[in-house]
């Protein structure tokens, strides 16, 4: 008879009742991922490979069309368009990205910096604009950038649009409108990193001569690392396949590739494009976020 | 190794205060270049405050720091040649040892073969050849520490600044890391101050102490003299056990409740403390010819090199070496010689 190996984990057991109790408490998450996630992803990667009918219904039929449409081949000849909207969307989300970071910095150390009273009527400040739904807050830029109130009147004044005119559609809009709605996925991450920080590292830092910078890069940035690291994909991966906030303030000439799966699985009824240009948001993102780790090491050795 | 070995550093009355609460108040003290000096005091005494003013990264309320003969006050730690060693150590987590030994001289852009040099003797004057390549988190406490003597040693700072170097180390280690420390500090012939609340360490390390109590410097003096003449309770309770005894000034000496004793140095005062260290009381076998006490044993105390009695009356504490053995109840004379007996001032 084969002896079985007891264990000790927090009480006496076996490697083997370990492992079905453990599948057991998984069971549930496993399965509700597998139903709602991967099955559905599944389907959408086939849905990418069939045909659109003449009405827009789904032909199972097996092409390759909507991937070259993606790559710009089509009827007419080839036409980097659809390429040049995902990249925009790279992009912006890039660029919202880098506000965010660079707005959120000093916002956080601004709260961390704060009595202990006054800290949580600070982060209640950055969280309230989540009780409002973004369509609203976005739609609150029409009025705040309204022909009438002083942020036109500025940028009228310093001539980049003319008198009478409202300060969008246009790329400063769709900025302001994104860094405004991604700011707190920034903040709040950054801040508990901010919080939790080490002073005597940014002390012994200054203590041994670094400048300013040296002391951001040595002693607080690698310590703030994984606080921003989180506000990065929490900003950079929804950023990418925004629509509510180009669509509203970038007007239609700003597209950005979540506005173009909006338009195919919407007015233009064609799922297999839609489809396939999902998956192309996609496995830019994860090719995004790969760079970004290979950078992000590199940086905080530097 | 240190070039300006010749610079005094001289605190002038220095004030710091928190808000309301004042820190410092008014502390002046000279530290002459290349001495061991230690703050010592209880937490909240204002001597780290004090060394954080030294090192630049705290400013005075008033007052002025003086290095040699420029005036640092407000000059930032970034630019202070003051380096420090942290009490949590602050090693860069990130940074192999290498590195951390490296950094001050990173940020001050010193060529890369003077870096190379420099480093290595860091490494091999503390020992830590064969940890240079490993990251901080792999080292034990006395190897962190000695990494960060070494960051700020290898800078050839014209004052070394410690905080509670010791407070992290086992008690077996602290008397080894005290002995280095010591000889490393009479080698380099560089300024250490050193702020500590352990009054061992501070007795073993110091050229000079200046103890401290509620923001200012009761005394300032050699490890003897705070020691053997202690100026007030405070500094007498706080080096070490010493009995107090409660006295009259009377002529040529002092009447207590243990009688008359006579003293070799008259107080001012005509009533207060005169103070003996236990390890002074000695033990007769017939009363003595002056300042004799007889005494009952009420309790026998083993503490390795030695015995602690207690007696009564007065409640004494005498310390005596571990081959004599007494007995509770037993009753001994004791002479409490008169060029021990300290009268204390307030």
């Amino acid at each position: 008879m084969e002896k079985k190996r007891i264990l000790w984990r927090g009480e006496l057991t076996t490697q083997r009742s370990l492992s079905i109790r453990g599948l057991f408490c998984l069971s549930s998450g496993i399965s509700w991922l597998m139903f709602f996630l991967m099955l559905p992803g599944l389907l959408f990667v086939a849905v990418s490979f069939a045909t659109r009918g003449d009405h827009g219904e789904l032909v199972w039929q097996f092409s390759l069309e909507s991937y070259e449409r993606l790559m710009g081949f089509s009827l007419f000849g080839w036409t980097p368009d659809y390429l040049l909207i995902l990249w925009r969307s790279v992009e912006v989300a890039f660029i919202t990205t880098l506000i965010a970071v660079l707005l959120s910095y000093p916002l956080s150390f601004f709260i961390a910096s704060r009595p202990a009273k006054s800290r949580y009527m600070w982060l209640t400040l950055v969280i309230v604009p989540f009780w409002t739904n973004m369509v609203i807050r976005t739609y609150a830029w029409f009025y705040l950038l309204s022909p009438d109130l002083p942020l036109a009147k500025l940028a009228c004044a310093l001539g980049f649009i003319p008198e009478g005119t409202p300060l969008y559609p246009n790329v400063f809009a769709v900025y302001l409108g994104m860094v405004t709605v991604f700011l707190p996925f920034v903040v709040l991450p950054l801040y508990s990193s901010v919080e939790r920080l080490d002073w005597s590292l940014v002390e012994a830092a200054q203590d041994l001569y670094s400048s300013r910078m040296r002391v951001f890069m040595q002693a607080i940035l690698p310590q703030t690392a994984p606080g921003l690291a989180v506000g990065i994909i929490l900003t950079f991966v929804p950023a990418m396949a925004t629509f509510v906030v180009p669509d509203l303030l970038g007007g239609a000439k700003y597209m950005l590739v979540g506005n173009l799966i909006q338009q195919q699985f919407g007015a233009s009824r064609d799922w297999p494009f839609g489809a396939a240009v999902s998956l192309g948001l996609m496995i830019l993102t994860m090719i995004s976020l790969q760079i970004y780790s290979r950078k992000g090491k590199e940086i905080e050795i530097v | 190794m240190n070039t300006n070995k010749e610079k005094n550093l001289t605190i002038q009355n220095v004030v710091k205060t928190f808000g309301k609460v004042e820190v410092l108040k008014t502390v002046n003290q000279v530290v002459k270049a290349g001495e061991f000096f230690t703050l010592l005091g209880p937490s909240g005494c204002g001597k780290t405050t004090l060394l954080r003013i030294i090192a630049g990264l705290e400013i005075p309320t008033t007052g002025s720091i003086i290095l040699g003969t420029d005036d640092i006050t407000s000059l930032p730690a970034t630019k202070r040649h003051v380096n420090m060693v942290f009490q949590s150590y602050a090693l860069f987590p990130h940074l192999t040892i290498y590195e951390n030994i490296a950094f001050g001289l990173r940020s001050r852009k010193i060529n890369a073969d003077e870096i190379k040099r420099r480093v290595a003797e860091g490494l091999e004057m503390l020992r830590l050849e064969s940890l240079q390549d490993r990251m901080p988190d792999q080292l034990s406490g006395g190897q962190k520490q000695r990494v960060s003597l070494a960051r700020a040693l290898v800078n050839e700072p014209d004052i070394l600044l410690l905080d509670e170097p010791m407070s992290a180390l086992d008690a077996k280690l602290r008397s080894q890391v005290q002995e280095d420390l010591r000889r490393l500090q009479r080698k380099l012939g560089t300024t250490f101050i050193m702020v500590t609340h352990d009054q061992d360490e501070a007795l073993v390390c110091s050229d000079r102490i200046a103890v401290m109590n509620g923001g200012v410097i009761v005394q300032c003096g050699t490890p003897e003299e705070v020691y053997d003449y202690p100026c007030n309770k405070f500094v007498a309770e706080f080096l070490g056990a010493a009995n107090m005894l409660k006295a009259k000034r009377v002529e040529g000496g002092v009447e207590t409740e243990l009688g008359f004793f006579c003293l070799e140095k008259m107080p001012e005062w005509s009533e207060g403390l005169v103070t003996i260290r236990p390890e002074w009381i000695k033990i007769r076998e017939s009363r003595p010819e002056r300042n004799g006490v007889l005494a009952t044993v009420d309790d026998v105390v083993y503490r390795g090199t030695n015995f602690d009695l207690f007696l009564s009356p007065g409640n004494l504490r005498v310390r005596t070496s571990a081959n004599k053995n007494f007995r509770v109840g037993d009753t001994i004379w004791l002479e409490l010689t008169a060029g021990d007996l300290v009268a204390l001032g307030d």
